[in-house]
This record gives structure tokens, C-alpha cells and sequence, in this order.
């Protein structure tokens, strides 16, 4: 069996399962936001439920319009808020200790190896990083979660993609996944599990490997995952509460494909608009003017993410023709970044620090485009209209690429500002 | 089960936030979100569609969020089927949860225009285009999703019939 099917089989109480098996899986963890849990929280209530499954294995967080944008979504935190105190959730965020959900419940050790994990936000496959099971679910399938504890899954086909080669310099986990997702298209791994795979993912670190599992959806798949080693393993160790399970693929596992991927051949690279999958080398997309820059979110807010920005920006003014900004994932990433001085880096070179929230990603605020206007984002997803105007442009790109054009004013390889 | 009426087209990757724009996810009254469907996409949709519309796509319809928005605003649109050749994986949990039946068939994706009257039996998975008179088939939906899509959804469908716990 696969590291896939392994969690899957012990959540439902089974010894094997195979890919298309209807099983009734035991959810170790069950997640909202303040955009998808209100509705879970109705369907909850309308299905009668009066008692959550366990108080202790439900995180709210409110961190799409956080701290509220507008009085709507002031209503929103309201019913998160008087939900988590009604039923004694101990794991609702409030702002000053929220972070954006999936860089932040990783952070606290609410996800660890071998856990299935359903959250109502599509990203909830990143916690794949750490050899968790976790996949994106509505509104609707999170009420019942909540109420039930269970959900039920159709054991997704394993995808295996093989990494392997020396990883060239600015290139990070990112790369590497738009890469892939170039490769095989937005649809590429629908329904599917990706395992991403050899010693070129044994050398990223657990900032990168997030990312990647972060972008699986962007495939199209179920969830992404990554088998614990050494370094997950360190990640863990002073975060874990609870005990946790290593799964790995057996030897013989079947896929349904596998793909190798020689990553010395790798360069920095920029999704194009207006499709994660429309993916070019950086030194192929021409100049391209901006108009913002965006560095953070659940695919690129991690410390090493504003680290490598800060190596870019020290020193250096970005360019007058357009804005960055730059948002931490979580307060133990700002607090960090503080103390190592990287957020005294990005306000001198003219950058503007928001708060921890996904705002600016999904057009929510924070840095929305107007009509006409072109992003280069540290993001997720460039959809038409994703970041503001239906008339605006995202393209998509790692923190180094993204720090590097904040200086130039138009989309570079982070060598031409690091000679 | 017998659904009729007007066909809207639209290409592959339609995402969510062509479906509903995530400015409008400070909130999630079905009747708001039906006012702002599909309008960065087709801006005329949300004016002229009429209940027991069906849309019609081409591969991977409803990629992106996991917003159950997205198929609410549809819905509450007036929407009444969607017909396409793939639909990305959340969405499909997500409308049939909400009572909103899809079918998949490649022909019927490529063939029916826009404007086409269309006749849908989800019980046999016939597909019918009136202005063409031409016949589809499409996978029929199965007796036990007819009855979620009939009571409204999953939820209703459980409060209606009695909500059994496994083990």
C-alpha cells in the first residue's frame, strides 16, 4: 500500500484498502475558517446536532477578512467566536494569536504524521508535508465532521512524482511545484493523491515542503504528501502534544503514474496569468512591468519564505513604480522576523508589513488590484479577477523571484539584483 | 426526475472565482450570492438566467476553492443541472451536499450550443437537445442521490429521513 492508503486503511478501522474503496474514515482534526465555517455552523445546527464530536479536535480560524474588513465580516468572526464559546472549542484563534490556518495549525502541532485531516478550505492539503492525510472539503461535509467526528472518502489513485538532481540556487520548493504543475496541468492530478518523492525533497526544507503539498490542489488532487524524515521529524518534536504514527509507502505501492523529475534542469519560474498551469522559466516571460508585489499566504508566508526575501531587499529600495507587501503567516513568524531584523529589511527598502491573514490572495483586501493592474504574487492562484479587478493580472512566482522584481519593476531572475 | 431549460455555455477550469468572486464571501445568504454569479466571467448571467437553467462546460468545471458559495449561488441562481465533461473534486461534493445534480458527458459538452433548449432525465441520464433533437447519455444518478437532490440537499434529506450513525 501507499503512505496514502496506509493512513486511510488505520482510519477506517481497516487492514488494506485499495484506490475507488468507499470508506468511513475517523477525522484526527477538523478545521474552519471565518469564510467557510458559518455555513458549516449552520448545516451543523440544521442537522440537529447539539454536542460537537470533541472540542479539542476542531480549530476555527478566522483569518480570510482578519482583523475584519467590514462589518459583514465582523459577522462572520461573531459566529465563529459565539460557536467556539457555546461548545468550548480550545482551539479557536483569536486575532493577535491567528495566523493564517494552515501555516499556523502545523506552528501550534495540531497536524502531525499519520493524521487524517479535513478542513473547509481547499489549501488544507499542505499538512500532506508532514505525512498527514488532509484534503479540502465544503461547508456542508465540515458541519457533519464537526457533529460526527467522521467523513466519508473514496480512497483517491496514487500519483508518484520522483525528484531528483541537485536543486539550483533561488530555486525552492515553489519552483518546483509550478514546475510540475506546468507539467501536467491544473486537472492533472484530479482525484489523485501525489506523493512527492526523492532525495531532491529530502533536502527541502519543511517551509518548501509545504509549499509544495500546499499547491496540490492546483492539480487538481486529492491531497499531497510527503514521507516523514529527519527533518519533519525535528519539526515536530518540540511542537507535538499527542502521540503520532509514521506511515511509508511499501516498496511494491502501486500508482497509478509516476513521473521523474531531474531538478537540476529546474530554473526559477513564473506562472503566467490566468492559470496556475500556464508556467514559464523566469527568463523566458520577457519584461513584464508590475504594479504590486505580494509575499506571503499559506503557500509562502513561512519564515525561510521572508528570509530569503530579506537576503534580496537588504539594502535596496524597491522600485518606484509599485508596491510590496509583505505579510507573515503567523505572529511567531512576525515575532521572529522582527528579532532576526528582517522587518526592519522590508520597511526601509519601502515595503508596507500587514498583519498575519490571507486578505490580499483572494482579493479580500490588503492590497487588492484596480482594473488594468499586474501583481506578481507569492500566492496560490491567478485566476481572473483572484486578486481585485476583473481586469487585473497575477502572475505567480517563490519569494526570491518575487523580491528580486520588487527592486528591478518588472519580472527578473533574482541573480540580475544579486550580482 | 425531469429537468428543462435554456443552456448556458462556458469553456474548461471555470474556477470559483469566476463562479462567485471571493469580495462577496464576507457573506453567505444564497440569494446574495445568486445576484453576483458568474459576473466577472458573463456578466450578463446573473440577469437573464431563469430557474432550470443548465449550465454547460467543458473539462474541470469548478476548480480553485473549497467555497460552497460557488454551487449555492448557482443554485439559488436558478440553476438546475450541470452538464461537463470533468468537475474538479471539491465542487461535486459540494453541489451534490447542496441537491444540485451534475452529469458528465464529453459529447453533450461538445455538442450543445449556447442558447440550446435541453431536456435532462437524471433518472436514465438522457440528454436532450430540443433546439437540435439530439440525444445524449450521460452516467443516470443513482436512486439515493435523486432523493438527496429531491429533499434539497444532504442536510435536509437527513433532517427529513433520520440521520443514522455508523458505529
Amino acid at each position: 500500500m501507499t503512505i496514502t492508503e496506509k493512513i486511510l486503511a488505520s482510519h477506517a478501522g481497516r487492514k488494506g484498502v485499495s484506490p475507488g474503496d468507499l470508506i468511513d474514515a475517523r477525522v484526527d482534526l477538523a478545521l474552519g475558517n471565518d469564510i467557510t465555517a458559518p455555513l458549516a455552523i449552520q448545516a451543523f445546527e440544521e442537522m440537529g446536532s447539539k454536542k460537537v464530536f470533541n472540542r479539542n479536535r476542531i480549530a476555527l480560524v478566522p483569518d480570510h477578512f482578519t482583523p475584519a474588513k467590514d462589518i459583514l465580516s465582523a459577522e462572520q468572526c461573531k459566529i465563529l467566536r459565539n460557536f467556539a464559546k457555546t461548545h468550548r472549542i480550545t482551539h479557536f484563534f483569536e486575532i493577535g494569536e491567528a495566523g493564517i490556518e494552515h501555516t499556523l495549525l502545523p506552528e501550534q502541532g495540531l497536524v502531525l504524521p499519520g493524521d487524517v485531516v479535513i478542513g473547509a478550505d481547499s489549501h488544507t492539503c499542505t499538512y500532506g508535508a508532514l505525512g498527514a492525510f488532509s484534503t479540502g472539503v465544503g461547508s456542508t461535509d465540515l458541519g457533519a465532521v464537526m457533529a460526527t467526528g467522521r467523513l466519508w472518502l473514496k480512497v483517491p489513485e496514487g500519483l508518484k512524482l520522483i525528484y531528483y538532481g541537485k536543486i539550483n540556487p533561488w530555486v525552492s520548493g515553489k519552483d518546483l511545484i509550478l514546475y510540475t504543475i506546468g507539467d501536467i496541468g491544473v486537472d492533472g492530478a484530479l482525484y489523485q493523491a501525489m506523493e512527492f518523492s526523492g532525495e531532491a525533497i529530502r533536502h527541502l526544507p519543511m517551509s518548501s515542503r509545504f509549499t509544495m503539498a500546499n499547491m496540490a490542489v492546483e492539480a487538481g488532487g486529492k491531497s499531497g504528501i510527503i514521507e516523514p524524515d529527519k527533518i519533519t521529524l525535528n519539526y515536530i518534536k518540540s511542537r507535538a502534544k499527542r502521540p503520532y504514527r509514521i506511515y511509508r509507502s511499501d516498496k511494491e505501492a502501486r500508482y497509478a503514474g509516476v513521473r521523474e523529475y531531474d531538478v537540476s534542469k529546474i530554473n526559477p519560474q513564473v506562472a503566467l496569468p490566468h492559470i496556475p498551469s500556464n508556467v514559464k522559466d523566469v527568463r523566458e516571460v520577457g519584461k513584464i512591468e508590475i504594479d504590486q508585489v505580494v509575499i506571503g499566504s499559506c503557500t509562502n508566508g513561512h519564515l525561510d519564505d521572508l528570509r530569503v526575501a530579506a537576503r534580496i531587499l537588504k539594502g535596496k529600495k524597491i522600485a518606484s513604480s509599485l508596491r510590496l507587501i509583505v505579510i507573515p503567516a503567523t505572529p511567531e513568524i512576525y515575532r521572529q522576523s522582527l528579532k532576526e531584523g528582517i522587518i526592519e529589511i522590508f520597511l526601509s527598502s519601502g515595503a508596507v508589513v500587514s498583519p498575519p491573514t490571507c486578505g490580499p490572495c483572494l482579493g479580500g483586501y490588503m492590497g487588492v488590484l484596480a482594473g488594468g493592474e499586474r501583481a506578481l504574487s507569492t500566492t496560490n492562484r491567478n485566476f481572473r479577477g483572484r486578486m481585485g479587478h476583473a481586469q487585473s493580472e497575477v502572475y505567480l512566482s517563490g519569494p526570491a523571484v518575487a523580491a528580486a522584481s520588487a527592486v528591478k519593476g518588472w519580472i527578473c531572475h533574482p541573480e540580475e539584483v544579486m550580482k | 426526475m425531469k429537468i428543462e431549460g435554456r443552456i448556458w455555455k462556458f469553456g474548461s477550469d471555470v474556477d470559483t472565482d469566476a463562479i462567485i468572486p471571493a469580495r462577496y464571501l464576507n457573506q453567505s445568504d444564497a440569494k446574495e450570492l445568486a445576484k453576483h454569479a458568474m459576473e466577472d466571467e458573463r456578466p450578463e448571467f446573473k440577469k437573464e438566467v431563469k430557474k432550470g437553467d443548465i449550465l454547460l462546460a467543458e473539462r474541470n468545471f469548478g476548480c480553485g476553492s473549497s467555497r460552497e458559495h460557488a454551487p449555492l449561488a448557482l443554485k439559488a441562481a436558478g440553476i438546475s443541472c450541470i452538464i461537463a465533461k470533468s468537475f474538479a473534486r471539491i465542487f461535486y461534493r459540494n453541489g451534490l451536499n447542496l441537491g444540485l445534480p451534475f452529469l458528465e458527458s464529453s459529447e453533450a459538452s461538445e455538442a450543445i450550443r449556447d442558447g440550446d433548449r435541453v431536456r435532462v432525465n437524471l433518472t436514465t441520464g438522457e440528454i436532450f437537445d430540443i433546439t437540435q433533437k439530439r440525444k445524449f447519455f450521460a452516467k443516470p444518478i443513482p436512486a439515493f442521490m435523486q432523493d438527496l437532490i429531491r429533499d434539497g440537499g444532504l442536510i435536509k434529506h437527513l433532517r427529513k429521513r433520520g440521520l443514522k450513525r455508523k458505529g
